[in-house]
């Protein structure tokens, strides 16, 4: 077994290759997030609505989304999904840079199913008389969630939030099935081009394990410095 | 779709077997529960390390929870399947990377149900047995831990579940579980991709629903049956009291 090459991950092509997957890595990370959060809100919302219909779409949405795996949902936004387009877009989607945005895609969707459902268990341990209080003050709907009930329950969804932003972080690993050039195909390009296993997955793991323990101290401290009220 | 559905339905749900290997559907369930079942014992001791009272014992294993959870799941797979071989010499298969692989994450998972299962039982409970003289072993098996196996078992159903559904990171590494197969069918068939992958789809959510909606029945039925805690009680009257 040869030694552990320190040098080729401090310079040279192969480092580049790695930190080039580590930057596409945070971009879909980040592009993921950005696109989930609002869409894990109205789905909370419509699960918390007062209408069936909405609260039934709501719930259908979570159960459908977050009980397939990524991959199967990865697999469908890359190769599936584009077939139901006409041929001459089909063709300008795959001619581009589709595999990063189908990765985006099916990552948001799938993302969002647990983080709404976090954000639903965040906005109901908040007592429904502040709910009701705030309305019979006169504000609407929209303004006692945004004014009474999501600044309480913000202490109570962003630790668990930070949490799946975590799970989402490795998740973006998975994106390397539809090609991808994130972290996880670049060190598998490394290994196959060198055979140097060790030192690109030691790289990735690294990079993973700082990013998702970093975040898990962000989580512990924001729990912290504003702990969950209780009346 | 019907015809496809027709043509492929057998291969799908076993691969080739008995021709091949056992692949599809069957599989990947297979892979799941032998992967659980596996894990479980490990599971049950890295979870007691969790709550234990030496440091020596709680801090590796509480290092250990952190760093796989930490890392992609799919980055174990990889040292296993490309770093492994190096160090022991012969290929590892595909069947047993993943399930190594499983058992690993599992046993990190299990464990954490079993902490919290054993945190769930009321402290009164071990501080009684101990005072009726029985060791902090027997306390925990006989007095402790029957309790907590009864109120783990919805979140062990669940995992489960994350477990079926993890086993599609097999198709990365070529093991024929049910994503690979449905992709072989799609380049076999290849002018359906939406409705072989939806199908895919179709076929994990009615498995992981099921379950899942199972997992949810236990636990209402174990919040029926759960009989009101004496020291509850008396803490919410101690507080109204107040």
């Amino acid at each position: 077994m040869p030694g552990f090459d320190l040098q080729l991950l401090l310079h040279g092509q192969y480092h580049d290759w790695l930190v080039a997957g580590l930057v596409v890595s945070i971009k879909l990370a980040a592009l993921t997030i950005a696109c989930a959060l609002p869409l894990a809100i109205v789905i909370a919302l419509l699960r918390l609505s007062p209408y069936r219909a909405l609260q039934w779409l709501g719930a259908s949405y979570v159960e459908v989304v977050r009980n397939v795996p990524l991959i199967a949902h990865l697999l469908f936004w890359y190769f599936g999904a584009p077939e139901l387009l006409p041929d001459s877009l089909k063709e300008r989607l795959y001619a581009g840079n589709y595999e990063f945005v189908a990765a985006a895609i099916g990552l948001t969707l799938y993302a969002a199913s647990f983080m709404a459902e976090n954000i639903r268990s965040g906005i109901r341990a908040i007592p429904a008389v502040q709910f009701e209080a705030a309305r019979a003050l006169g504000l609407g709907y929209l303004a006692a969630m945004r004014r009474v009930v999501l600044p309480q329950a913000l202490r109570v969804t962003v630790p668990p939030l930070l949490s799946q932003v975590v799970i989402l972080w490795n998740d973006t690993s998975i994106a390397t099935v539809i090609g991808v050039a994130e972290l996880m195909h670049q060190a598998a390009s490394v290994e196959s081009a060198v055979f140097r296993s060790a030192e690109a997955f030691g790289f990735a793991t690294l990079s993973y394990l700082i990013g998702s323990l970093a975040l898990t101290a962000v989580a512990t401290a924001i729990h912290r410095r504003w702990p969950v009220r209780t009346l | 779709m019907i015809e496809l559905i027709q043509t492929y339905w057998v291969y799908f749900l076993i691969g080739q077997y008995p021709q091949g290997p056992l692949g599809g559907v069957v599989a990947t369930v297979l892979l799941a529960a032998l992967a659980l079942l596996l894990a479980a014992p490990i599971g049950l001791l890295l979870g007691l390390a969790r709550v234990s009272a030496q440091a020596w014992l709680r801090r590796p294993v509480t290092w250990f929870v952190y760093l796989v959870r930490g890392i992609p799941l799919l980055l174990m797979v990889f040292w296993i399947y490309f770093y492994l071989p190096t160090v022991t010499g012969h290929k590892t298969d595909q069947f047993s990377t993943m399930l190594i692989a499983l058992v690993v994450f599992d046993g990190v998972y299990v464990a954490e149900i079993v902490r919290a299962g054993i945190q769930g039982v009321p402290r009164g409970q071990y501080e009684a047995a101990r005072a009726l003289g029985l060791t902090h072993a027997r306390a925990m098996r006989r007095v402790v831990l029957p309790q907590a196996l009864r109120s783990m078992l919805p979140s062990l159903v669940n995992q489960f579940v994350s477990t079926i559904k993890a086993t599609s990171l097999g198709y990365i590494i070529g093991l024929t579980e049910a994503s690979f197969i449905a992709t072989q069918i799609n380049s076999q068939v290849f002018v359906h991709p939406a409705g072989v992958y939806l199908l895919l789809s179709l076929m994990y959510f009615v498995l992981c629903f099921g379950l899942s909606r199972f997992a949810y029945w236990l636990e209402k039925r174990q919040a029926r049956r759960a009989l009101p805690r004496p020291e509850a009680s008396s803490a919410n009257a101690a507080a109204s009291a107040a």
